[in-house]
């Protein structure tokens, strides 16, 4: 039970306008649908680091944004972790600095460590590594601030396919290992199916659907997955 | 150091007090007064939105298209015996600004400001704020943000202006001579002995005091351009 709930949220900027209220309460949720449809947005909302118009967002019964009451809380105090599409690791730390940045504890750091396979890489420059291994280096970041809900952007899209499977088995073991719920964002249904428990579909600024993944997609002939026509 | 807290505590004798050095102090203390407040307009224009801003804007430029000596006259005015800034300062330090090396050092500041204010601001604003709010995520507040992501991220600018405005302070003529006038020993910068040795015939002297104030700002800027080079690569 994750605890997110996405109330009667908007915002409006140039020519887009959000507006979406769902719950997430699986393990792995995704946020599912084509780019430009709001997903980034939602999970700005969620980490503090836009304000909406309206709505209210609350996880685990804590209120973190209330537009009618004037409540925002603080990125730094939300203890929500956030890999962005970017990953925006610091370009003039070393991959050990950017990885201990939030200063928080590291009793468990080995394990980290090597789920993700990065103790090799920490003594590199950011500049040294590659997509795939920058993409474990913004995981390791934003777990070792300790959160209590972890938001990742597309963080396959940006990959070429060689290293984007080996990198969704890393994302895969790492988010079945630690115990803190992931809301999960992909354009890409093949993604979605296999790393998320439910979904939840937005379109144009609109959530359209959400259900388990197996309730709401379905394979075609090549065993790709798509979503399913409403009846 | 001697001379440093003798110039400081206004017990050295004029003629210990040679233009190349105190022009080197006066520039040097202008630039590190005006930095704190430098850089907090600077990010604070580059970030923030408010009231008023075009106007902030503009009067930190002023400096750059006004004449040095009408600026040097505004000064004059506000900082002399009957100026309010004076006053104030009379009172509160029994001392005079005016015609003493305090009043350099605020010329040299005023010149100097938007340098600073304009290179810190176009730096800021080049550092990607996605870096900014990422680390807000990983649990840092406002100003550990700043000192450990925004400042890092542009202090090629930073440097770049600081060693602008220093550079501008060591040439500082028009406000410092009718803030400061020409005291031999005393208030004589670099600039101004060599427009008085021009003026009292001495070209030889005076074209020796261009090459000495030829070569701190060429080391500077020749480290600066080093510095910034290094921080690129």
């Amino acid at each position: 039970m994750s605890g997110l709930v996405v109330q009667n949220i908007a915002i409006q900027y140039s020519k887009f306008a959000l507006e979406a209220t769902f719950e997430a309460s699986a393990k792995i949720t995704g946020l599912f649908g084509p780019s430009g449809c709001g997903k980034t947005t939602i999970l700005e909302l969620i980490a503090g680091i836009r304000r909406p118009q309206r709505g209210s967002i609350r996880f685990q019964n804590a209120v973190l944004t209330d537009a009618a009451q004037g409540i925002q809380i603080q990125p730094e105090k939300r203890k929500i972790g956030y890999v962005p599409q970017d990953l925006a690791l610091f370009p003039h730390l070393s991959v050990r600095q950017n990885v201990f940045y939030s200063k928080g504890e590291i009793s468990d750091v080995a394990d980290l460590f090597r789920t993700l396979e990065i103790e090799k890489l920490l003594d590199r420059k950011i500049q040294q590594l590659s997509g795939g291994e920058k993409q474990r280096i913004a995981l390791a970041r934003a777990l070792l601030s300790h959160p209590d809900l972890l938001l990742l952007d597309e963080p396959l899209s940006s990959l070429d396919e060689s290293l984007r499977e080996r990198t969704r088995e890393y994302i895969e073991a790492l988010i079945r290992r630690i115990d803190i719920p992931v809301l999960y964002v992909s354009h890409d249904s093949d993604e979605i199916v296999s790393l998320c428990d439910e979904v939840i579909v937005l379109q144009q600024g609109r959530v359209t659907a959400q259900g388990p993944v197996n309730r709401l997609f379905i394979a075609d002939e090549r065993t790709h997955y798509k979503l399913k026509t409403p009846s | 150091m001697r001379k440093w807290s003798a110039l400081l505590n206004g017990s050295m004798s004029p003629s210990e007090v040679d233009p190349f050095w105190l022009t080197l102090t006066t520039a040097f203390i202008s630039t590190l007064l005006i930095l704190p407040p430098g850089l907090f307009l600077a990010w604070l224009l580059a970030r923030k939105n408010f009231p008023l801003k075009s106007f902030v804007e503009t009067i930190v430029s002023l400096p750059l298209i006004m004449p040095p000596v009408a600026t040097g006259l505004v000064l004059l005015k506000l900082m002399g015996k009957r100026g309010p800034l004076g006053m104030l300062f009379h009172e509160l330090f029994r001392s005079e600004i005016v015609f003493t090396w305090r009043a350099i050092v605020a010329a040299m500041a005023v010149m100097s400001f938007p340098f600073i204010v304009r290179t810190a601001r176009v730096a800021f604003e080049e550092v990607n704020t996605r870096f900014e709010q990422v680390a807000r995520t990983l649990g840092s507040g406002p100003w550990r943000v700043f000192r450990s992501i925004t400042l890092p991220l542009a202090a090629r600018g930073i440097v770049a202006g600081s060693a602008l405005a220093f550079g501008r302070a060591i040439g500082e003529f028009g406000a410092t001579v009718l803030v400061a006038g020409n005291i031999p020993g005393k208030t004589a910068t670099l600039s101004v002995s060599i427009f008085y040795l021009i003026q009292l015939g001495q070209d030889r002297l005076a074209f020796h005091l261009v090459v000495l104030s030829l070569a701190p700002c060429f080391v500077l800027l020749y480290l600066s351009e080093v510095f910034l080079r290094k921080r690129k690569d």
